[in-house]
């Protein structure tokens, strides 16, 4: 390793682990430190550079090749491998995109919501948690899954405990979520373990490989079942999502930003990996009744979390339940079946994560300068905020999915999935739960701009520091709609890379 | 390549920076050299495709210029540049950028060459246009804003339902003559019908054009319905059920509009009544026809405009638009009592005014298609367009009895915007060879023909005549003059009582249908708030226990799911 010369191209060769290596040295780091805004800074470069190396890593693989790093040398299936291809690469380039554009936002946020000592704790915990997703996505390893799952997991649940500065309940949802995201977690290893006993190995390459002859084996369709409730779990499918509201709700604005565009989005990745890569499509079309589990949830997390999200007096609520339902699009593309649908499910994720980010933090703005989400404290604020509500104005829009919104692009997509399946009701349901959207969208709205102030408190705008990251995102939902090349194609290939149209099994130790 | 560069781009740039430009007279001005450049742009665009750029996989098509979307594209141009000069004063951001946002919107869709930007125009339209509605700024002008909206943005989630539809089965998103045999074509049609106030789909037109601004009602009535006329005469020419549609159109309203009080709902009704006879044109679908509907499109988008500025500068200055409030108007605003009575006499198509060369073309290919039936039922609306708008908008507003007021005459801008469209109303009617090069077929027509002047006037002094006879005979002045405090009842008094019955019948039965229909709405709300509120059972989010028990339910359903299949 170190006999090659120190070059650019030489580095270039290990992007896959500095990808989750910087970010992980760098919060011990952090905490050494001590200083806030030196944690900061190396918080900001751990997460710029992730973000330089997956959109270099995504340009090379978006063609359909695949970059396999053997970890310490030692060859898959006995070593842990990092593994490359379109479609993490671009959940990858997700990640790291919203986190950048966070940290800066981060770092006004947390000053007024949490307290100075805690602060570099706070990056601390912010960067194992981006350690964790990138590491999750990453691997392709099983197991290694399973870690970094469990380190993103943990640092959530003080990430999200942190917001007890603001509202004590915080503690209270991070501690329901702590149980909720460990039997999660037990779940998936307990598939895990399943699948171990049954191969013997934990290189998913190696697993597509050895499970089609095990296709009729009820040990590893239970497994199956674990597997799907326990990322089910984590990425909050409609009865499991619980934890969701509250956890999003209490925790610092920046955090809930965050977790919002990023850690469901990681989630539903490695659920996507396991239906289509590690269970086989046909495989999985064996027991192709999931269908029967994952579409009817999907489709009523589309409209009970949507009217959920309408009686709600929290924006914060709001957005958290909105987001529910939102999953249940990406989760509807993926029982599609179909190379449309999961070009859906990864259009939405991209678009969603940019989308939902630029909302939560536009009403973390609006905490930070009335120290409120409650809908009804909000009135008015249209003409005292102008810049931020203009934001949730377009952010909202992008949600219900208006045309020339990135949202727009992600339901065309998913109509025109349900449409080549001749699924007509499925489109309409999908245009029919937009309205639903259309009403929780309206109701802020209105109270922003057609109600007047409750009080004569003057709020003044919020500083530059929030609302230029927030309108980056805002612009960029908007951008996203006009100019669909990078998100598109991007897709397309993630779900060539998941369909084996583009075959994984290149390359793997059997 | 771009040779033709798309005028609704201008329309949408100075929209969205306008309000940043301080000086009201400032923004004015620059509204009003908007639409000269878009008349420009139009004029010299070279036929043909152009604009294209690929979107998502498709090709779209922003300039398609071709003799049809031409003429639609000039004439709303020209409705722009007047209503902005009328419009003047007005120096509101909001219902500025609004009102170049929806004329800029409308050329767009104009000139689409395909379904998808279409759409995006079309939901262009519906959204800028209801900020003239809000601008007024009371409550019922609110609801009635927010009724607007979603009818019109239901036309457009129609719209791309249909064209989702029409894609899947056929592949292509061009904006061509379509077939009315599959559900997208239907459905688009009916996207369609619904922008253009078909009969049962109109009430959005009367409930709203009338609550608009001043200024805003003379915006409205330019784009919208004209915008679904250039749709379905580009998308749906020839098909027959539009005839019979069309037929009714002119019809119905015209019994509403005779009842209507409100003279800027009785405007709105004789609008929909104008839409019959375009749609009927398409329908029959010959070259003729076409162009009798293009021709009358375009005279009626001035008459109309200068029929709504007469009675908004009555409005502007008296501050109010009932029948029963106003008269003797005449003494003090005569200029706008003349603009009105050309209108007027536009509208009822009086020889030597813009409406009689664009009418008699649909009426001529109405009966040379041997649609006699039509034919007489186009001939009596044309009577009844008369009585409603020829005779009751002026009579009542500037002579009738004399209400008292002595308003000013209308502001300059108003005046002259007024007067530049009263020119070009009778610069038509006078010189129609002038709108025929512009028509989207080469047909050789000659509207001054003995009969078809001889006729028309015998249709229109018969009219006048029996107006005439029964003031004379004191049906009309008497009671008018004796019943200033309760005009409306009397009014309703000179139309067969059966009518009056049977709308009375029919509103009842509307209404008990409404409020059935309000009160299970409102019975599901509150079921979901039970189930859906902050307090419902799906809501509850503590117990980490039912959690629990989903998570084992879930688990138990997969295996379920994946052992049964097995077997």
């Amino acid at each position: 390793m170190f006999s090659a010369p120190f070059t650019f191209a030489a580095l270039s060769q290990h992007f896959p682990i500095l990808q989750v290596v910087i970010p992980l040295i760098a919060a011990p780091l952090a905490v050494f430190i001590g200083v806030t805004s030196i944690a900061f800074l190396l918080a900001f470069a751990a997460s710029i550079t992730s973000l330089i190396i997956s959109y270099s890593m995504l340009m090379q693989v978006i063609d359909g090749s695949v970059i396999s790093y053997h970890i310490g040398g030692w060859a898959p299936p006995w070593g842990i491998e990092y593994r490359v291809d379109a479609a993490n690469a671009f959940v990858l380039l997700i990640l790291s995109a919203i986190s950048t554009v966070v940290l800066p936002y981060a770092k006004t946020s947390i000053e007024r919501e949490i307290r100075a000592s805690a602060q570099t704790l706070f990056y601390t915990c912010y960067l194992l948690c981006f350690t964790g997703l990138l590491g999750m996505v990453i691997t392709g390893d099983a197991f290694n899954v399973f870690v970094f799952l469990e380190i993103s997991s943990l640092s959530t649940y003080v990430l999200v405990a942190l917001g007890a500065e603001r509202d004590k309940r915080a503690l209270t949802a991070a501690f329901n979520y702590l149980i909720m995201g460990t039997i999660g977690a037990t779940f998936f290893v307990i598939g895990l373990g399943l699948l171990y006993m049954m191969t013997g190995t934990l290189n998913m390459a190696d697993l597509a490989n050895r499970l089609p002859a095990l296709s009729d084996n009820r040990t590893v369709q239970t497994a199956l079942g674990f597997i799907v409730v326990g990322m089910g779990l984590k990425l909050a499918i409609y009865p499991l999502h619980l934890w969701l509201p509250n956890a999003y709700t209490y925790a610092p604005s920046a955090v809930t930003a965050f977790l919002a565009a990023t850690a469901t989005k990681a989630a539903i990745y490695v659920l996507l990996r396991f239906m289509f890569s590690v269970f086989a499509p046909d495989f999985t079309a064996a027991t192709g009744a999931l269908n029967l589990i994952i579409l009817p949830f999907a489709v009523i997390a589309m409209f009970a979390a949507s009217i959920i999200a309408v009686f709600q007096a929290d924006l914060k609520k709001t957005l958290a339940y909105s987001s529910i339902a939102q999953i249940g699009y990406m989760l509807l593309g993926i029982s599609y079946f179909s190379h449309t649908g999961i070009t859906a499910t990864m259009i939405h994720l991209f678009n969603h994560a940019v989308t939902k980010a630029a909302l939560f933090m536009a009403v973390g703005a609006i905490v930070y300068q009335t120290g409120t989400s409650f809908i009804p404290k909000l009135a008015g604020l249209g003409k005292q905020m102008p810049w931020t509500s203009a934001a949730i104005v377009a952010g909202g829009l992008s949600l219900i999915g208006i045309p020339a919104t990135a949202g727009f692009i992600s339901k065309w997509v998913l109509i025109s999935g349900a449409l080549e399946k001749g699924w007509w009701w499925m489109a309409m349901l999908i245009v029919a739960s937009s309205l639903i959207a259309v009403i929780y969208v309206w109701q802020v709205v209105e109270t922003l701009y057609l109600k007047e102030p409750v009080g004569d408190v003057v709020v003044k705008e919020a500083p530059l520091s929030l609302l230029i990251p927030t309108w980056i995102l805002v612009i960029a939902s908007i951008y996203f709609g006009l100019d669909t090349e990078l998100t598109l194609s991007s897709a397309r290939a993630a779900a060539d890379a998941l369909l084996g149209t583009a075959p994984l099994a290149a390359g793997a130790g059997s | 390549m771009i040779d033709a560069f798309p005028p609704a781009f201008i329309f949408l740039i100075v929209a969205t920076l306008l309000p940043l430009i301080p000086g009201g007279s400032v923004r004015a001005t620059i509204m009003l050299l908007v639409p000269v450049a878009s008349f420009w742009l139009i004029w010299n665009a070279p036929t043909g495709m152009d604009a294209q750029f690929e979107f998502f996989g498709f090709t779209l098509t922003l300039m398609r210029v071709d003799k049809l979307s031409v003429i639609f594209g000039l004439i709303f141009s020209v409705a722009a540049f007047l209503s902005s000069l009328y419009a003047f004063k007005v120096h509101d951001r909001v219902q500025q950028s609004a009102t170049l946002f929806y004329a800029g919107s409308a050329i767009g869709a104009v000139f689409a060459g395909d379904l998808i930007s279409l759409f995006f125009f079309w939901e262009g339209t519906a959204i800028a246009s209801v900020f003239l509605i809000w601008a007024r700024g009371t409550e019922g002008a609110y609801h009635t804003g927010m009724r607007y909206l979603i009818v019109q943005i239901g036309s457009g989630v129609i719209l791309i339902a249909g064209v989702g539809l029409l894609y899947q089965q056929t592949g292509s998103i061009a904006f061509d003559k379509m077939v009315l045999e599959s559900l997208g074509t239907w459905l688009i049609f009916l996207a369609f019908g619904i922008k253009c106030a078909f009969p049962l789909l109109h009430n959005w037109l009367q409930d709203s054009y009338p609550a608009a601004t001043v200024t805003g009602t003379v915006v409205l009535s330019a784009f919208t319905t004209k915008l679904a006329i250039y749709a379905l005469a580009r998308g749906f020419p020839g098909t027959e059920i539009l005839i019979y549609i069309g037929a009714v159109m002119t019809i119905f309203p015209i019994f509403f509009a005779e009842i209507e009080n409100d003279l800027r709902r009785v405007l709105a009704y004789s609008l929909n009544n104008q839409l019959g006879f375009m749609v009927v044109g398409i329908g029959i679908g010959t070259p003729m026809a076409l162009n009798g509907t293009a021709a009358h499109a375009f005279a009626h988008i001035l008459y109309k405009a200068l029929l709504f500025m007469s009675v908004g500068a009555v409005l502007h200055r008296t501050g109010t638009s009932k029948a029963s409030e106003l008269g003797g108007l005449y003494k003090t605003m005569p200029l706008t009592m003349i603009f009105c009575v050309v209108g007027a006499a536009s509208i009822s198509a009086f020889p030597l005014f813009s409406g009689f060369v664009s009418k008699s073309l649909i009426l001529d290919a109405s009966a040379t298609t041997g649609h006699w039936i039509v034919w007489l039922v186009l001939v009596f609306a044309s009577a009844g367009v008369l009585s409603h708008s020829g005779i009751k908008i002026p009579f009542f507003t500037f002579f009738a009895h004399d209400s008292g007021k002595r308003p000013k005459e209308a502001p300059t801008h108003m005046l002259l915007a007024m007067g530049l469209t009263a020119f070009l109303c009778v610069a038509i009617g006078v010189y129609p060879a002038m709108l025929y090069s512009l028509l989207p077929f080469d047909v050789e027509y000659h509207p001054y023909t003995a009969s078809h002047v001889i006729s028309q006037l015998q249709l229109l002094f018969f009219a006048l005549l029996a107006f005439g006879v029964l003031m004379r005979a004191g049906v009309y002045p008497p009671e008018l003059r004796a019943i200033n405090l309760d005009f409306d009842w009397t009014y309703r008094r000179l139309l067969p009582k059966i009518i009056g019955t049977v709308s009375a019948v029919a509103s009842t039965i509307w209404a008990a249908i409404i409020g059935f229909a309000m009160r299970r709405i409102n019975n599901i709300i509150s079921g979901l708030y039970r189930t859906h509120g902050p307090e419902g059972p799906i809501a509850k989010v503590w117990p980490t226990g039912s959690m629990v028990l989903w998570i084992a339910m879930l688990l138990a359903a997969t295996l379920l799911v994946s052992f049964i299949d097995l077997m």
